[in-house]
């Protein structure tokens, strides 16, 4: 049904209010159901074996010790998991990631994995598989694994992008290039030039839910899975393909989920857990530990960044140039392309040339973490233009605005903006009582901007009146942060209806068209616009039954404030029909309402922020506490504002926290040395002060309510905020993030011995 | 796995004692519950301590504290007392985890544990408290430093448990202190930890212990910064020479939590600022 995209200004009742999330009672209660909660008859535990090392051959796998053992059901290798995927490379590097064949490529790697009746008779099965290993030379670091003397990983890789092609393997998988103008004229017309190279450590999502799942597979090719996953019908494709299984015959059921920020995305155990309970004819319920979740999921990339940025007396940039170089873990991924794509998007910069490296090390393979790759770039973009502002003598918010991007202006990626809200967010920024609030001695004060696409793709979603009037609604895009209340409260506006009305509901895979994942920022723009349309779609039906209520034909009728209303001289006596009293004869008009809606939602909103940091640095520890922090960004429109500050606040913090302490740290063997949270650094709530936040609202013009997506551009300014903050509390630029105290004490130390 | 309740240390010692397995002592098992979980320890036999009588209570005495090996961080945070007599201490004590470990976790244990890190160690040492030993024949008293003697590594024989700590008395005009280094506000080990404890005699430092945590394979006691402050109102050459002996002592390792050039650094650092609050707490001006 063709339903209008398009923005219209129009006053709400429902939307842009605050309400508590329906999901609310059953999280702070304990009742909600995560991964690892469900249970079925006769299920088995399973776990995982993993290598304890960087990169090895794995010679031999004997599990006849373990096999004997009683109370185990099963035992798998890659042996158990044929590669069924047809020469999908993409695929088969998956398959390769969830069960090491032939060659363990990272710490963590899985090697094997087992079914038991029970915890202790896993771990014991565990400990009697023998695995021989020739342990091979590896390679963790970005900048090393680009070295001619380097050991190459994969045989198979030959750098894409490069002309010529080249003719030997190596760990770079790919080159992208992009931008315009003419770089060298540029750089020609700038007054003050600014070069400096940034190095980031690897972070990794920290959810707090680990991975699980209960699998369950029949020998007649059904098979059932419950897992934590922000896209069960991606899960689904994914598992069916590797498995051989028939996509409709495997029904995947998406649990409540305890934070993924990109990190369930990606399936890591689930296909193990599937051929796991198909050896076995058994369920089996597989649960990683938190050291295997930092071992062998997917933390971002590390690092290492170059940046020339040449600008004239009155603040104008006239060029800018960035390499990058993303490691993806293992496997290749696009990560430096994002940072390509992302790297000068705040900016209306004439020449501009960004040049990425993808590269593959021996660390897990790299997945999405919010805003995937962007804020790296940013980190090193927006230190740079803060060291080019002093240069010049202007003010870095004045130098931002002097460049900003507008509609119209060419994106370095290609497209040409459309309304976009960068420069409000920096007004809004200049005149924020943040700016200029006093500060005290060793505190500075940062600010830095931060670039989204976001996206759109498939859904599929439902909408079903009861006879009473309340509303299910049903969708399949995995509510992550809250989205089941702002899709509720999309259909009652639509309806015209109170939001306690509408329940909405995640569907299982069996119930709904395909859904993309909840990733890109996707889910309130799209799943929203499928809610829209399917509220709409209900409606047409409504009136329809109203008009057969009324004998009268379906032209002269309207909907309005949650009611049919008859039109027309001959029909405005009639007194109007609710939706509950519609409903209620709907037996007798025709049978159950519904509406439906699917859509490949194109146009998702870019999303802009400016981010203002205080920090404070102890210059005998080089400790430092963020003191103030304020987020502005641009939401298009903020359906439930409580979730919108929610999400700010969130990425924000997860990027004050890789700014200042998270890295994974690596010994000279490759292996992981801080697999856990006690030393893998997250903040702590003392840690942070309160995150203020303001929203600002510049509709998207392809959403009927102008929705921009809103959950991952806040992650984006944090690092280069603090690491602009901390420049100005102690005159250090900090160039390596995190920003720990060993870095910064060094940097003070440099600049005492340089004074 | 076996799991016992003994009702006095002397028969928690027996148990010990005979276990032809790995037997492990079980007080807050804020360690042992960890290393369990993580695989680290199989136990054949835990004993669990915290039935024995008067083990969860700190008395008081004209000589002193006895704090029982089963006594936890909240309830020596609230003991009015102890926090009057030897903050340091307790603030130590305190910094452990979270709240929830708070309620847990225990001064004997800490010690048991011996981790080089461990927070209230030095402090315990600083304010000279002794760890009182039951065996299955014989009880003794060891002073805290002595029974640390490597990572993971105490005095204690097969079969000896901490039954209780003890912390003297303090002397008129003492002062304590402990401060630690880590990245966040909490939840975290200690990078550097300094404790300090000092008797002033008309304004001037008298006597003064100095220990440092997590800068060697045990807790290291400081002569040489004890003789710094030895004599002096705190002035900045008394500080200075203070940090440099505090830097001088350290051994520390590179390791995932600091290197060796940061922990030797904030060690000074830090002796530096935990003396101006314990010199002030003993009634000093600054």
């Amino acid at each position: 049904m063709g339903h209008e995209q398009k923005y219209v200004d129009k006053k709400y009742e429902v939307v842009g209010t605050r309400f508590n999330r329906p999901d609310g009672i059953d999280k702070v209660t304990g009742k909600a159901r995560y991964g690892a909660d469900a249970s079925a008859p006769g299920q088995l535990v399973g776990r995982v074996l993993r290598s304890p090392h960087a990169h090895a051959s794995i010679v031999k796998i004997n599990t006849s010790k373990a096999e004997k053992l009683p109370g185990v059901k099963a035992i798998i290798t890659s042996a158990d998991l044929p590669d069924v995927t047809g020469g999908d490379q993409g695929l088969a590097d998956i398959l390769e990631n969830c069960m090491a064949r032939g060659r363990a490529l990272y710490d963590g790697h899985a090697v094997a994995a087992v079914a038991a009746v029970d915890e202790q008779t896993a771990a014991q099965a565990l400990k009697l598989i023998d695995v021989k290993y020739k342990k091979l030379p590896h390679v963790t670091d970005v900048d090393e694994a680009m070295c001619e003397s380097a050991p190459v990983i994969h045989d198979r890789i030959i750098t894409r992008g490069v002309e010529p092609k080249p003719t030997k393997p190596s760990n770079v998988a790919a080159r992208t290039q992009m931008g315009h103008g003419d770089i060298e004229a540029g750089f020609a017309e700038a007054d003050v030039v600014i070069e400096k190279s940034y190095k980031t450590e690897q972070t990794h999502q920290g959810y707090i839910e680990p991975h699980a799942c209960l699998a369950s597979v029949n020998p007649d090719g059904t098979a059932e899975l419950w897992v934590t996953t922000q896209g069960h019908f991606v899960f689904r494709n994914v598992c069916a393909s590797l498995l051989g299984l028939d996509i409709a015959k495997l029904k995947v059921t998406s649990s409540e989920i305890g934070g993924g920020f990109g990190g369930k995305t990606h399936v890591w155990v689930e296909p193990v857990a599937l051929a796991l309970s198909r050896k076995a004819n058994r369920p089996v319920k597989l649960v990683m530990g938190r050291d295997e979740v930092f071992r062998a999921t997917g933390p971002t990339s590390s690092t290492s960044i170059d940046v020339k940025m040449g600008a004239k007396k009155d603040g104008t940039i006239t060029a800018a140039v960035a390499e990058m170089r993303y490691q993806g873990g293992a496997f290749p991924g696009n990560w430096a392309m994002l940072g390509c794509m992302t790297a000068f998007a705040c900016y209306d910069i004439k020449n501009n040339q960004s040049i990425g490296w993808d590269v593959v090390v021996n660390r897990p393979k790299v997945a999405a973490y919010r805003a995937p790759s962007a804020p790296m770039a940013a980190f090193a973009v927006e230190s740079t233009i803060d060291e080019l502002a002093k240069e010049i003598g202007i003010a870095p918010i004045d130098m931002r605005l002097k460049n900003v991007a507008r509609e119209g202006t060419l994106a370095p990626y290609g497209p040409t903006y459309g309304p976009i809200g960068i420069e409000h967010t920096l007004k809004a920024v200049k005149d924020h009582p943040h700016m200029r609030a006093k500060l005290k001695k060793n505190q500075g004060r940062g600010v830095a901007c931060g670039f989204w696409f976001n996206i759109g793709g498939q859904t599929c979603t439902d909408l079903n009146i009861s006879v009473d009037g309340t509303v299910n609604l049903t969708l399949g895009t995995v509510d992550v942060g809250g989205s089941r209340s702002s899709m509720a409260m999309i259909a009652a506006e639509e309806l015209g209806i109170p939001y306690e009305q509408v329940r909405a509901n995640i569907a299982d895979t069996t119930s709904l068209g395909h859904n993309d994942m909840t990733e890109g920022s996707r889910g309130t723009f799209s799943s929203g616009m499928a809610t829209i349309f399917a509220a709409r779609d209900a409606i047409s039906v409504l009136k329809q039954r109203a008009a057969k209520m009324w004998g009268i034909t379906e032209e002269d009728v309207i909907w309005e404030n949650g009611q049919a209303l008859a039109t027309g001289d001959s029909h405005s006596n009639l007194p109007p029909l609710s939706l509950k009293e519609i409903a209620a004869k709907s037996g007798r008009t025709g049978g159950p309402i519904a509406g439906h809606n699917e859509v490949v939602a194109d146009g998702a909103g870019m999303g802009f922020a400016s981010h203002i940091c205080d920090v404070e640095v102890d210059p005998e520890t080089g400790r430092s506490t963020i003191v103030r922090y304020t987020v502005v960004q641009d939401a298009g429109k903020a359906i439930n504002p409580d979730y919108v500050e929610g999400q700010f606040q969130g990425g924000a913090t997860q990027g004050i926290g890789w700014a200042l302490n998270e890295e994974y740290i690596y010994g000279d063997d490759g292996c992981l040395q801080n697999a856990g949270f006690l030393d893998y650094r997250i903040p702590v709530c003392s840690d942070l002060p309160f995150i203020d936040t303001q929203i600002l609202e510049v509709p998207n013009p392809l959403h009927p309510y102008g929705v921009r997506g809103v959950g991952e551009t806040s992650i984006v300014p944090p690092l280069a905020a603090v690491g602009n903050a901390i420049a100005n509390a102690t005159g250090v630029r900090m160039t390596h993030a995190p920003m720990s105290p060993p870095r910064v004490l060094a940097g003070i130390d440099t600049l005492e011995h340089a004074s | 796995m076996r799991y016992a309740t003994p009702a006095s240390a002397k028969e928690a010692a027996g148990m010990l004692s005979k276990e032809k397995g790995a037997a492990f002592l079980l007080a807050g098992g804020t360690d042992l519950l960890v290393k369990l979980k993580m695989g680290m320890v199989e136990p054949d036999l835990v004993v669990d301590i915290k039935r024995i009588p008067k083990i969860d209570q700190i008395q008081t005495s004209a000589k002193g504290f006895t704090i029982g090996a089963a006594v936890s961080g909240s309830v020596i945070g609230q003991h009015k007392g102890l926090k009057a007599a030897w903050p340091g201490v307790v603030e130590a004590a305190n910094l452990i985890g979270s709240d929830q470990i708070q309620g847990r976790a225990t001064l004997a244990g800490n010690l048991c544990n011996a981790s080089p890190a461990a927070d209230s160690v030095p402090a315990m040492i600083a304010a000279g408290a002794k760890a009182v030993i039951v065996g299955p024949q014989k009880k003794r008293t060891v002073p805290v430093e002595k029974v640390v003697q490597g990572p993971g590594k105490t005095c204690l024989a097969k079969g000896e448990v901490i039954e209780a700590i003890t912390l003297p008395k303090p002397e008129a005009k003492t002062g304590d202190a402990y401060l630690r280094f880590i990245p966040r506000t909490e939840m975290d080990i200690a990078v550097v930890g300094v404790a300090i404890s000092l008797k002033l005699e008309r304004g001037v430092v008298k006597k003064a212990k100095v220990a440092l945590g997590a800068v060697a394979p045990t807790a290291v006691v400081v002569p040489a910064a004890a003789r710094a402050l030895v004599g002096s109102k705190l002035d900045d050459a008394a500080l200075e020479k203070l940090a440099a002996a505090c830097s001088a002592a350290c051994n520390p390792i590179d390791d995932k939590r600091g290197t060796v050039e940061y922990r030797t650094r904030v060690a000074g650092v830090l002796a530096k600022r935990a003396a101006k609050i314990a010199f002030q707490r003993a009634g000093g001006a600054l």
